[in-house]
């Protein structure tokens, strides 16, 4: 195991400190940008499509995974985004001034959202932003003259800066592009002054307040970002999906961004990447799954939301620190092999930890 | 204006409505006030009860009172184990993965409903199939009005249980001060599961008796979420508020969406979004601060 | 009351559901001098800090510090004009590391943007340097240093207490409360912490204000005691005339004399 000995305070702020993170993150870029040259389009859209909902899962894990503000509505923003960027570029604005008005129309109405909640108590917002999942869900449905209503609305080609993105390998570097920006954005995030106090936020809000955070306004700027995030996601989506409709962005595509960080491990921007991977790589499962078991229950309707839950379940109950925790432990039980003692992970015994004052 | 005879009509089957949600939101309020768990699955608690019924009454040739028994206790035998096996190991985790867990509960038993019996629209026969004439022209269906009876005799007996009964009492204790209960010799967790077993029961009740209403079918669950928001209209923290708020929500909502036919099926939640914005604890609030 | 009085409170009072937690108490604390206040579980002394702190509405009184009056005051500004504490139970931020607890410590004379934050601007970097830097003296002070990069979840109990205090220090105040600094810790541990505060009073010229049961640590570092039960004040004084005055034993012992 490297031990790393910090000999100036820019140690504590650099990404990647350690040779082997570095090598690692390296090769995965790597890999990244050269895979159009090994991957055959219908993987490579997939891949695209993948790093869309990593995107969307970053955006959520800053609200829920750091902040610690549980949000059921975030297909809500993805909606938006995909719906606002679909409707601007269709009346003639330009793609990258359309992707700059729609991340800001989210961030607003994010924050405004956000606003609103910062005054309510955990649950409370969870169905509250349910309901405005429901709320803007039915609003894209009835909406006929702006979104096309039930009916659908088609999103127009891809065109960047006047060129037309046609070929799949052109619109996988587009998404590659937002995602490593939007990586470094929320890696830079948490570690400044605003970062922590959302971590703060999360972990206790009265000693956050005597600290001199502002709770409220962190709550909104946390929604007003993970939104904005979202939104993008949302952009990017679009041009994937190709025709928008409002069911697309129900209470189950937010249970899907939700299992992604869950799964992925709640906290750590790598776990909504991991949660992304695992999102991608269920449908496969899925259809082989269907194969396998027998067709009474393999040829079900239900299988997916009921795999979905089930993930779920067994993640929080029997890992609750996600794929990313196991991957910690793993790699824990490596680097100090053959010294890794069973003990090292165990988890303490939790208490029920009251917020009432009665 | 509406003829005074839709107006009632409206009234009554919105008031029936609420009553539906308000026990619904019972048992929401009984888990929440026992272990500060709120169970997002608890609208599939009624769903599955209605099924379960379904289930029962087919198999006993049709006869529904031994069936709506039958159904109800057995949902709330789920509701026990959902606790015992499962929620009591996650205590102490985060209030968001608690609130994921339970959605993640909530997709299952759907699936797993629509499953087992199918996801077509079936229909439960009840004794209340006909219909009551209160007035010239105007009619109800006595499954409403039966419903609105049900609400009121197992608020009653929910009543008497809390307050008379030693068992209730108890848990009355343990759900304000958990560690206290627990040196007095209460059997804490297994209090806690009762109460789950309660809620889950009173909801299966609310779906069966709702079936002549809302027929049966997956989809029923999501009502849960309407009386999560009726509950949260009227103040989580106490169970008349929680009635009160159902009650609200039941009686806006057929008159939202004959006058709003646009935002048909939603005005709950318009509603239940304009409360806390206005008034975030609720109508009737109770304090909710961390002692430091 | 002395015109010089650094902390002013007078006829604070609060309600908790008919009953009075904090009833008719005013005290003054003066620059420079440790001021402990004490009493019977359940007499009002945390209420009284989560009342400056702003955490609780006061029924009817004042609190002044400076020429600030807190009541108008939110609760996340107390800390800008000089005011910093601790937690009875510990209120750390507990899945992050000990520098993140430290440095949102140093929140308040942090700007904080989040467009700068998301560009990770040279503006920002310099600061995050900078503020590094003022935390490493309380590291330093405190002796945490082997604790700098743990998570506060693997902390020891003792090693909490000291990171929230050392929390507490980074915000640079000039007024501390201490809500039970030494509860919980062995009888060693509760001897380094008042040298600790004694360091701080004297090196750093913090004013500090602290509730505690340990009477040991009151008597040897405090410069007047204030006592309280049932949310009443009993005595002010320094700390032998507290320990003779004989309506603070019946407090505590629950005799008559």
């Amino acid at each position: 195991m490297q031990v790393l000995f910090k000999t100036c305070y820019e140690d504590d702020i650099r990404f990647l400190a350690k040779t082997g993170e570095k090598v690692r993150v390296g090769l995965v870029i790597a890999a990244l940008l050269a895979a159009p040259l090994w991957l055959q389009n219908y993987y490579l859209a997939e891949l695209g499509l993948l790093l869309v909902y990593a995107i969307a899962g970053i955006g959520l894990m800053i609200l829920t995974g750091y902040t610690g503000q549980v949000s059921f509505g975030h297909a809500a923003f993805l909606g938006i985004g995909a719906y606002c960027h679909s409707i601007l570029i269709s009346h003639g604005v330009p793609f990258s001034v359309s992707v700059i008005l729609t991340t800001a129309f989210s961030a607003a109405i994010g924050m405004a959202l956000g606003r609103s909640a910062s005054r309510m108590h955990g649950f409370y917002l969870a169905i509250a932003t349910l309901a405005f999942l429901i709320l803007v869900e039915t609003l894209l449905g009835e909406w006929t003259s702006m979104t096309g209503g039930y009916a659908g609305l088609k999103v127009p080609a891809l065109v960047v800066f006047g060129m037309p993105l046609k070929a799949v390998w052109q619109q996988y570097y587009l998404d590659l592009f937002f995602v490593l920006i939007v990586v470094m954005a929320a890696a830079n995030l948490f570690r400044t002054s605003t970062g922590r106090s959302f971590l703060a936020v999360r972990d206790s809000e009265l000693s956050a307040r005597s600290l001199g955070v502002n709770v409220e306004w962190v709550k909104i700027q946390s929604f007003g970002v993970s939104a904005a995030i979202t939104g993008l996601a949302g952009v990017l989506l679009a041009h994937h999906l190709h025709y928008l409709s409002p069911e697309v962005f129900n209470v189950l595509e937010s249970l899907k961004l939700m299992l992604m960080i869950v799964v992925g491990g709640l906290g750590s921007i790598l776990g909504a990447i991991f949660g992304a991977i695992l999102i991608s790589l269920l449908p496969i499962s899925i259809s082989f799954l269907k194969d396998v078991l027998p067709p009474g229950i393999g040829q079900q309707a239900g299988l997916e939301p009921l795999l979905f839950g089930l993930i779920i379940v067994l993640f929080i109950v029997f890992e609750p620190l996600g794929i990313y925790g196991r991957w910690m432990k793993l790699r824990y039980f490596f680097e100090t092999f053959p010294y890794c003692r069973k003990s090292s992970f165990v988890r303490q015994k939790s208490y029920l930890r009251t917020e009432r004052l009665r | 204006m509406l003829p005074v005879n839709d107006i009632i009509h409206l009234a009554v089957t919105g008031l029936a409505q609420g009553c539906a949600y308000g026990l619904i939101a019972l048992g929401f309020v009984l888990i929440y006030k026992a272990t500060e768990v709120v169970n997002f699955a608890h609208g599939e608690f009624m769903m599955l009860g209605a099924f379960a019924v379904l289930a029962y009454s087919e198999a006993m040739g049709g006869s529904f009172w031994p069936a709506f028994v039958l159904g109800c206790l057995s949902i709330g035998v789920v509701g026990y184990l959902l606790d015992a096996q499962i929620m009591r190991r996650i205590i102490g985790q985060s209030s968001a993965s608690i609130f994921i867990l339970t959605v993640a509960f909530g997709f299952i038993f759907r699936s797993a409903a629509g499953m087992i019996w199918g996801w077509k629209t079936l229909t439960l026969s009840t004794p209340f199939g006909g219909t009551v004439t209160i007035a010239e022209g105007l009619t109800i269906s006595s499954g409403r009005i039966a419903i609105i009876v049900a609400t009121i005799i197992l608020c009653s007996v929910l009543y008497l249980f809390f307050s008379k009964t030693r068992y209730g009492i108890a848990m009355q204790a343990a759900s304000q001060n958990q560690l206290a209960a627990y040196y007095m010799g209460i059997p804490v967790k297994r209090l806690v599961s009762v109460t789950w077993a309660i809620g889950a029961t009173i909801a299966a009740a609310a779906g069966a008796l709702l079936a002549p209403v809302t027929q049966v079918d997956t989809t029923i669950g999501f009502l849960g979420i309407k009386a999560l928001a009726g509950a949260i209209v009227g103040g989580f923290g106490s169970i008349p508020g929680a009635l009160l708020g159902c009650l609200l929500i039941g009686i806006i909502e057929p008159f939202a969406d004959y006058y709003f036919p646009a935002i048909k099926g939603v005005s709950a939640y318009v509603v239940m979004l304009l409360v806390l914005f206005v008034r975030p604890e609720g109508l009737i609030s109770q304090t909710f601060q961390k002692k430091v | 009351m002395s015109a010089a009085a650094m902390l002013s409170v007078r006829n604070l009072s609060i309600m908790f559901g008919g009953v009075h937690a904090v009833e008719d108490v005013s005290f003054d604390v003066n620059p420079g001098e440790v001021f402990a206040i004490i009493g019977p579980n359940g007499a009002g002394k945390s209420t009284i800090f989560n009342l400056i702190s702003r955490l609780y509405e006061p029924c009817s009184g004042t609190i002044h510090y400076g020429d600030h009056d807190l009541l108008e005051l939110p609760a996340h500004k107390i800390v800008r004009t000089g005011i910093a504490r601790t937690f009875q139970n510990i209120e750390l931020f507990e899945q992050a590391t000990v520098l993140q607890n430290l440095l949102v410590g140093r929140h308040r004379h942090m700007s904080a943007n989040p467009l700068t934050a998301l560009a990770f601007l040279p503006s920002v970097r310099k600061s995050e340097l900078e503020h590094r830097r003022k935390v490493e003296d309380v590291i330093d002070l405190l002796d945490i240093a082997q604790y700098r990069d743990e998570r506060i979840a693997d902390l020891p109990y003792g090693a909490r207490k000291n990171v929230e205090l050392a929390r507490a220090l980074c915000a640079e105040p000039t007024l501390l409360l201490l809500d039970e600094p030494a509860s919980g810790l062995s009888s060693e541990e509760s001897d380094d912490v008042g040298f600790w505060l004694e360091d701080i009073k004297h090196d750093l010229g913090v004013t500090l204000v602290m509730v505690e049961h340990d009477m040991n640590l009151v008597g040897s570092i405090a410069d007047r005691v204030m006592a309280i039960n049932d949310g009443r004040l009993i005595a002010i004084g320094t700390p032998d005339e507290i320990r003779d005055n004989q309506e603070v034993q019946q407090a505590y012992l629950g005799v008559s004399a």
